[in-house]
């Protein structure tokens, strides 16, 4: 949390003991929620969780568990760990396991008391899971796009714009040609392109770089708007005729039950989000590369001072930043739906820019915000279908929440890059 | 503009008179061709020559509108067809250009300034009050954009980045609302109960942010993105459950309509429709700017938003001011909300919130976060709203274009060198990074 270099230390709260206690009393709420609202509210019946898809040919035998029963357990589970956290002061590993039990107790008590004794049938745990992940996929695109950017220190509020004009130029290109993979290249170079404006005026002209990102995204929904009304409507059989990639499933990976079906039978955007994530994982914190980038954010005169061109890392990864977050909208069209419609991105590139900074500006924690996200869009859907008697609003709602609660009470203050948001101008 | 800029101090008790930048920008208009004509009077060629902040405005303007040309040409199919035609008729395609641009300009300052046919029309018998009818119309689309960037800017003088207009607004909208149909008061009363109930639901949602950001060091950009989604969804909740506002017998998610008591009035008849949300709005301004450069509270945002470490050393409680702007924020959220609820006869439905809370950003900026800047801002935005319509019916130009036009001003506005660049002017002051609002993520 401290800064090592020499930087003005950031203000800060007194936060430590209010967020001990803070933790501990959202364990104990989420136990008393599992305890008094799943548990007590739950039908007669068992909950049951299916494993493998309807149709799947080796099908495996769904879970049988009775649902208040088990919602009383995870309650009791959760308490538990709220009351160890706030006597006990865990290390670091420790607070998170906590964080992760007590999370999932109170997901599995609210899919058992949303399946118990339902007339729809077993919960589809693969379903789940499989729209956990393609719905993950533009967020987590986005906040590596992000990443890349802000690691060398300019701030990127354009990731909505480079996902919507991505997704545009996707649907353009591929319904043009007839080339899906045209159409992904084509919704990367426009992110890209996105990206180099930003870095034109963020690193040469030296405007603030959340202006820049905010005028992007307007810019990116008024123009998408006006050609999608002006050329895409009216030539509708020409640049938006909805052509997508299909499955592709892997051989081997693929056939093992549960994780096959979820991790590796999916279109090809999967497979390019998991390399993604892995080569700036390693990218960023193993590699040479990966440690002058981050000099760059960090101390931009240190890195100056050592050799390190300043201004063309910037430049190399803002734009690097823009072609992965125009994957992430070519995703958006060709990768999903096919067909583009107005504002397709609808706030996406914001929630992955709280993903990002929800993940520390790390890979693997952004990955994690993401997926967060994106299960709670998937639980939502899995749950309308299982006609529980809550509002879909209210649904739509919680993984907001949740975020809000996280931040203040889990994850409270971020540290960005040191040098992230301030020009670079050589003395 | 470079000059002003640096002149915006380190927490010191600089009171920034009102900026310049954005003064007549009113009347877009590609009236300043560049850098180079004797003009009289040796401090306009100075100013004109060496970018004065005016003319950088005037020039992004320009080169925002010539942008925007562009974009009206390439899409438009006559057009395509002369210059594909260009060999054998060159002048059809320079003509059907000119054309297809003039007319949509045309319309756009038709439906924002004035129209020439009003005037001839009042000569002949028509009504004078029509000729004012564009300008009202500017006024009020710019009423609540002026207001949202108000909210914008307190909290970028605070050092803040406030993404949270939208769900803001929202708060004071369903307030608003709610006290105009469930409440009955006398007239007047009533109205002012709302617009002060508007008020205070934008501020509960603006204090959540700030009260959480102070408690416990949160980031209040993931806090405010989060809960514009919060009440959005809340919003379509509330709008579509019986039991809560959806209007009896409705199947679809609208509020029932306000009281005619609680309405904010018309001044000076219907055709010029400058209601007194409009009034709100300027006094809103005026206040905030008396909040900014006259009062204690004032200057403790100033410098907490220049420099929160040498604020605390200062003495002044950071957390406090944290609390305080983005309960202020909230509240002049709330204040727009309450000019769209009160102000319209449609009631408030799951889309009424537009994009008021995202404009209010680039109103802000635009305005360089001054509360006269985000004034002349917000005109100028509702003047292109205005006339974006007018030009959408009239020559089936989309009014996207002129959100194109509004984010590429305030790109350009931010960026002095590029317009010197682009219109070889001097440079006086060297390309020096202007602070005016955000310094990264860490405030």
């Amino acid at each position: 949390m401290t800064a090592t270099l020499d930087v003005p230390a950031p203000v800060r709260a007194p936060v430590s003991v209010t967020r001990r206690y803070l933790a501990a009393g959202t364990f104990i709420l989420l136990g008393l929620i599992d305890i008094f609202v799943f548990g007590l509210f739950a039908h007669r019946g068992d909950a049951v969780f299916a494993l493998s898809l309807p149709g799947a040919t080796p099908k495996l035998p769904g879970i049988h568990v009775p649902g208040a029963l088990t919602a009383y357990l995870l309650g009791a589970i959760s308490i538990g760990l709220g009351i160890l956290r706030a006597l006990v002061d865990l290390p670091r590993w420790g607070k998170r396991l906590t964080i992760a039990i007590a999370l999932l107790c109170f997901l599995l008590a609210l899919l058992a008391w949303a399946d118990a004794g339902s007339s729809v049938g077993p919960l589809q745990v693969i379903d789940l899971l499989q729209g956990t992940l393609t719905a993950s996929i533009p967020l987590v695109l986005g906040a590596l796009a992000g990443l890349m950017c802000e690691r060398s220190g300019v701030i990127n509020i354009a990731i909505e714009g480079q996902l919507l004009t991505g997704a545009f130029t996707a649907a353009a290109v591929a319904s043009a040609t007839g080339g899906v993979w045209l159409g992904l290249i084509g919704g990367s170079l426009t992110g890209g392109l996105v990206g180099l404006i930003l870095a034109i005026f963020a690193i040469t002209f030296l405007v603030d770089q959340i202006i820049v990102g905010v005028v992007l995204d307007v810019i990116a929904l008024g123009l998408t708007n006006y050609l999608y009304d002006r050329v895409m409507v009216p030539y509708a059989n020409t640049f938006n005729t909805g052509n997508t990639f299909g499955t592709l499933k892997i051989p081997v990976l693929g056939n093992i039950p549960i994780i096959g079906p979820v991790f590796f039978d999916a279109n090809v955007f999967l497979y390019i989000t998991y390399a993604l994530i892995l080569i700036i994982q390693i990218a960023l914190f193993r590699t040479r590369w990966g440690l002058r980038v981050r000099a760059v954010g960090e101390h931009p005169v240190a890195a100056d001072t050592v050799g390190i061109r300043v201004l063309w890392t910037r430049y190399r990864n803002v734009i690097l930043g823009g072609l992965i977050a125009g994957i992430g909208g070519a995703y958006l069209t060709v990768g999903s739906v096919g067909f583009f419609t107005s504002n397709i991105s609808s706030g996406f590139g914001y929630i992955a820019l709280a993903a990002m900074i929800f993940g520390r500006w790390t890979p693997l924690g952004s990955v994690a915000a993401a997926l967060l996200f994106g299960f709670s869009y998937q639980l939502q859907t899995e749950l309308s279908v299982l006609r529980v008697p809550v509002s879909s609003f209210i649904l739509l709602m919680a993984p907001y929440v949740a975020t809000i609660i996280a931040v203040a009470g889990l994850v409270g203050r971020v540290r960005p890059p040191a040098a992230d948001g301030k020009p670079y101008v050589k003395a | 503009m470079s000059d002003q800029d640096e002149a915006e101090p380190s927490a010191a008790p600089y009171v920034p008179t009102a900026t310049t930048t954005a003064q007549d920008t009113g009347a877009p208009g590609p009236d300043q061709p560049g850098g180079r004509q004797p003009l009289t009077g040796n401090a306009i060629i100075k100013a004109v020559t060496e970018g004065h902040s005016v003319v950088i405005t005037i020039l992004a303007g320009f080169v925002a509108l010539l942008v925007g040309a562009v974009l009206i040409v390439a899409s438009d199919p006559v057009v395509l067809r002369a210059w594909n035609s260009f060999g054998y008729a060159p002048g059809t395609a320079f003509s059907a250009t000119w054309s297809s641009v003039a007319a949509a300009y045309s319309a756009l300052f038709e439906g924002a300034i004035f129209s020439p046919g009003t005037i001839s029309a009042a000569f002949h018998g028509g009504s004078i009050a029509a000729i004012f009818y564009p300008l009202s119309l500017t006024a009020f689309e710019a009423t609540p954009l002026i207001l949202t960037g108000l909210s914008v800017a307190v909290c970028f003088r605070a050092g803040m980045f406030n993404i949270g207009a939208a769900g803001q607004w929202i708060g004071g909208a369903l307030v608003a609302t709610w006290l105009g149909y469930a409440v009955n008061l006398p007239i007047v009363l009533h109205a002012v109960v709302c617009v002060i109930g508007a008020f205070a639901g934008g501020a509960v949602i603006g204090w959540i942010v700030g009260e959480i950001k102070a408690r416990t060091g949160a980031h209040e950009v993931i806090l405010t993105i989060m809960l514009n989604y919060v009440m959005y969804n809340f919003l379509a909740f509330a709008l579509s459950s019986q039991s809560l506002m959806q209007a009896p017998g409705q199947t679809n998610a609208v509020a029932p309509s306000i009281d005619g008591n609680a309405t904010l009035p018309h001044v000076g008849g219907p055709p010029p429709q400058v209601g007194v949300g409009f009034l709100i709005a300027l006094a809103a301004a005026a206040g905030t700017a008396w909040l900014l450069s006259r009062s204690t509270l004032g200057f403790e945002f100033r410098a907490v938003g220049a420099s929160p470490s040498a604020a605390r050393s200062a003495g002044i409680r950071v957390e406090r001011v944290w609390v305080l702007a983005f309960l202020i924020a909230g509240g002049l959220a709330g204040l727009s909300a309450s000019t769209i609820v009160q102000g319209q006869t449609a009631p408030l439905t799951t889309t009424s919130y537009g994009t008021y809370g995202f404009d209010g950003i680039t109103v802000a900026l635009l305005g360089r976060a001054r509360p006269l800047g985000v004034v002349l801002a917000g005109l100028l935005f509702g003047a292109l709203n205005a006339g974006g319509t007018v030009m959408e019916a009239a020559t089936g130009v989309p009014s996207d274009v002129t959100n194109v036009i509004e984010a590429l001003i305030v790109l350009f506005v931010a960026a002095p060198p590029l317009i010197r660049l682009l219109f070889r002017l001097r440079s006086t002051s060297g390309a020096g990074p202007q602070a005016v609002t955000s310094k990264g993520w860490s405030g």
